[in-house]
């Protein structure tokens, strides 16, 4: 027994703590208490790793079952292997530098306390999430991550546009959770149960020839929720609105931890998706076609926090296409160099923005470099790791998966190569816009605390030198090998692609500022479209939300519950009034009435007495 | 003339308990719909009475006795509740004691 | 002399009954129901009831009737107010009323139509003696219990009654 369960239970009882009596202490006990249960609880993965050593087979522990019922059984499972343990290094690991970030960010906001309690609730349900050894209790985590991305996205619940995102977040994740729903009861009915092994040894004995629609259908809407968890095509749409929580939450839930869980759950289910070849080319597509068009959308935009948002939406993508294409271990690999070079680019985003009070638009900002130097210095790293320039991390994990693309589609890896110039295009036009040129706005600027500095720093070293974790290796035996396939001329193009992105940006952002407004109204109408995001919201609006709402309102509301419903309740309650306003004429309250009432009914016994031979 | 059919006293006991009923029913003042509650109970006490000289058994008697008894418990009690009703409302018509029905 | 007797304390026991009942006053009513009280003391007389009927204008008559009188002075009651209305009084009262005595004379007349007759003198266990005896052997747990309601009763008149001390 290694005491897994101490892992996510460390945050709970930090959640417990600060929800409770948060309150009513000091903001130092709170730091105390929300930072050592994240520490304490790091601290415990890496004691766990190091008494597991190398892992060549899953560590489970069973602590009790939670549903016994029929031919379902449930246990409440924990269980590590290499991917867990990546996944808990990266969880546990980011989680708290953001939760120090935190410190010096949230410093000066109302409700300290609910927002460590929050983080902590969400730490425990991404543990939770990472170490479930059954898709119901992995549910539970993910569910449980839902919530929390919905109270913090949230967070400010006095502004409305912060209170219509989460309820956007929660609803759209809503659908994705349904087909995550349906694939468990598909996987209970006919694979016979929810536990990993169990699913997967079922689903590698199933010959692909007799049933290949069944495991085709399940890898599809586990897909589905992995789509709304991992914002991807249809469902990208929750991600950027939820940029209106507080920074370090978009650092550390929508971009690092959570929204990756869809990710690490086709991962996960690497055995199901090998199975089902059609599902697997789905989600490639789905994750390529994510990545390009969240990048066009990421180059036109203005508020520092949604270029990022695009830019994770965008590399989700990737991950998604890596785990498409067959490369797991590649998607996990970016998957982590992502969470540290993503995680950066958010908290320097914040540092900026903490910089500036609040400011988000780059239209206002400029020049900064001078200013806060650090958080320049922290995001050109955060910048050269996400482009792909050798030899920083973002390089490694992105080659591995293109390579792999190109492996399995030469065209896969093109479209692939363009997104990745682009990403370095607006994640440079970003900084460019932000750090060069002449300040166009009204606050003083001033350098973050050391709280948030330090996070920064770290994540900033493992950005650079992230690429050289053995990620990949580590994570080889654990999946299906894909034939290596090194070839030196594709990796040169998508590297000379980053640079020309990030050339361009200096060009258009540096060099010749103004060219870019120009080129800009140049496109006209294809430039607006972008810029507006494609319409989508607008199209949803008009497609699914209009027509529910209208047909709600038509045949829910006004027939259904205002008829029949309402009907029968008011039906119900003006007969129950009609009876009592007879009934109530005895319930006078009047002694006297209620004397009459008594002497009639004595009357009558008399006469019964009488009729029955009561008196002879 | 030395003797009276017993009919007569029951009838009489059930005029009088008939009366009673009446100024029960009729009258509004509190203390005399109390008065006509003993009233009844007198006519009822006649009734026992006559019954225990029907049966020649003194136990008719013995139970008119502890109406008598609970009668004075209860003159006790139920003036106690008239007090303290015209404490909380200045008039003794039972028509206004009505809160009880909310 | 009998009939005659009955006849007379009948009349005095109904006229005071509908005295009772009419008089507007309360104190009228409350002395009229003293006439009842004494009038029926007379016919509990000739039915054998010596005991009772003692104890009739003794407690009944004095001890409670004058509690009643007490509470009347005390609360000033007079002329009871007008209104009031209970329709189920107005419709049902009389009618019903007038069905309970014909009923209940109908079924006296019937069940003891074999002419049972009361003679004075003919019940001689009415006396303080008799009752007595009874009380304390076989209704002795019965008349202990009486004592306790009767501890009761003035236990619930003194808590009703005192004075709110706040």
């Amino acid at each position: 027994m290694q005491h897994l369960w101490l892992i996510p239970a460390l945050p709970l009882a930090g959640f417990l703590v600060n929800g409770i009596f948060g309150r009513r202490v000091s903001k130092g006990v709170i730091n105390l208490v929300a930072i050592g249960s994240v520490a304490l609880s790091f601290v415990w993965v890496l004691k766990t790793l190091a008494a597991l050593g190398p892992l060549e087979t899953p560590h489970v522990e069973r602590y009790f079952t939670w549903i016994e019922s029929g031919i379902l059984s449930v246990p409440v499972e924990f269980a590590v292997d290499r991917l867990t343990a990546v996944m808990l290094l990266v969880v546990t690991g980011v989680g708290l530098l953001i939760h120090i970030y935190s410190i010096g960010y949230m410093g000066h906001e109302g409700g300290y306390h609910r927002f460590f309690a929050f983080m902590n609730l969400f730490m425990f349900f991404m543990l939770t999430l990472v170490l479930a050894n059954n898709y119901l209790l992995m549910f539970v985590g993910w569910e449980g991550v839902g919530l929390s991305s919905y109270l913090l996205i949230g967070f400010y619940f006095l502004r409305k546009s912060a209170t219509t995102a989460a309820n956007k977040a929660f609803i759209v994740n809503r659908i994705g959770d349904f087909g995550f729903s349906l694939a468990m009861f598909l996987m209970v009915v006919r694979l016979g149960g929810l536990d990993f092994p169990r699913v997967f040894s079922a689903a590698q004995a199933m010959p692909r020839e007799t049933d290949p629609g069944l495991l085709t259908l399940i890898a599809l809407l586990l897909f589905v929720g992995a789509t709304g968890k991992s914002a991807q095509i249809p469902l990208y749409v929750w991600l950027p609105d939820a940029m209106e929580g507080p920074t370090p939450v978009s650092a550390l839930i929508h971009a690092a931890t959570m929204v990756t869980a869809g990710v690490y759950m086709i991962a996960r289910s690497a055995p199901l998706y090998q199975q089902a070849p059609i599902a697997m080319d789905v989600v490639a597509v789905v994750g390529l076609a994510t990545a390009f068009v969240a990048a066009t959308i990421g180059l036109t935009q203005f508020d520092i926090k949604k270029v990022f948002a695009y830019s994770t939406v965008s590399q989700l993508g990737y991950m998604m296409l890596a785990v498409g294409v067959g490369a797991y271990a590649g998607g996990i690999f970016h998957l982590v160099t992502h969470a540290f070079f993503k995680a950066l680019l958010f908290l320097g985003a914040g540092s900026v923005i903490h910089a500036l009070a609040g400011e988000q638009d780059l239209r206002k900002m400029g020049g900064l470099r001078r200013k806060i130097p650090v958080t320049f210095a922290t995001l050109v790293c955060a910048g050269v790791a996400i482009a792909g320039i050798p030899p920083f991390s973002g390089f490694f994990s992105k080659d591995e998966i293109l390579l792999a693309a190109h492996h399995h589609a030469p065209w896969l890896y093109w479209v692939g190569v363009l997104t990745a110039a682009m990403t370095a295009f607006y994640v440079f036009r970003a900084i460019f816009l932000a750090f060069f040129g002449d300040y166009q706005g009204e606050h003083h600027p001033h350098e973050s605390p050391p709280s948030m500095l330090g996070p920064l720093v770290v994540l900033a070293a493992f950005s650079l030198a992230g690429g050289f974790l053995p990620v990949s290796r580590f994570l080889e035996p654990l999946f299906p090998a894909g034939e290596a396939h090194h070839d030196p001329a594709l990796v040169v193009v998508s590297v000379i692609a980053g640079l020309l992105g990030l050339g361009l940006a200096w060009y258009l952002y540096v060099a010749r500022r103004g060219l870019a407004d120009r080129i800009a109204a140049r496109l006209g109408a294809l430039y607006q479209v972008v810029y507006n995001k494609y319409f989508v919201d607008e199209l949803y609006n008009a497609a699914i939300v209009q027509p529910v709402v209208k047909g709600s309102e038509a045949l829910l509301w006004r027939r259904m519950d205002a008829g029949v419903i309402d009907g029968a309740v008011n039906g119900i309650a003006s007969r129950a009034r009609a009876i009592g306003a007879v009934l109530r004429l005895m319930q006078s309250g009047n002694i006297r009435s209620y004397a009459a009432w008594v002497l009639m009914g004595s009357v009558v016994a008399l006469i019964a007495l009488g009729f029955s031979g009561g008196a002879r | 003339m030395d003797s009276v059919p017993l009919s007569w006293y029951l009838i009489l006991s059930a005029v009088l308990f008939a009366l009673g009923v009446a100024g029960f029913l009729f009258r509004r003042n509190l203390i005399t719909i109390f008065m006509s509650i003993e009233l009844m109970l007198n006519a009822v006490n006649l009734s026992f009475i006559a019954f225990a000289y029907k049966l020649n058994q003194v136990d008719g008697q013995i139970f008119a006795f502890f109406v008598m008894v609970v009668a004075a418990a209860e003159a006790a009690v139920g003036l106690a509740i008239i007090l303290t009703v015209f404490k909380s409302r200045p008039s003794l018509a039972v028509d206004e004691v009505n809160t009880l029905k909310y | 002399m009998d009939a005659v007797l009955f006849l007379v304390f009948a009349a005095i026991a109904v006229a005071c009954g509908i005295s009772v009942v009419v008089q507007r006053h309360p104190i009228t009513s409350a002395i009229s129901l003293i006439g009842v009280m004494g009038a029926l003391a007379v016919l509990y007389l000739l039915l054998g009831a010596e005991f009772l009927a003692a104890v009739q204008v003794v407690v009944y008559a004095g001890a409670i009737m004058v509690l009643f009188i007490f509470v009347i002075m005390l609360l000033n009651a007079g002329v009871e107010p007008p209104g009031g209305r209970s329709w189920p009084v107005r419709l049902l009262g009389l009618p019903m009323l007038v069905i309970l005595v014909g009923l209940l004379s109908f079924v006296i007349r019937r069940v003891f139509a074999g002419g049972e007759e009361v003679r004075f003198g003919a019940f001689t266990k009415g006396g303080p003696r008799e009752i007595g005896r009874l009380l304390f052997t076989d209704y002795l747990l019965p008349f202990e219990v009486t004592s306790v309601l009767i501890l009761v009763a003035i236990l619930g008149a003194v808590v009703l009654a005192r004075k709110e001390i706040d």
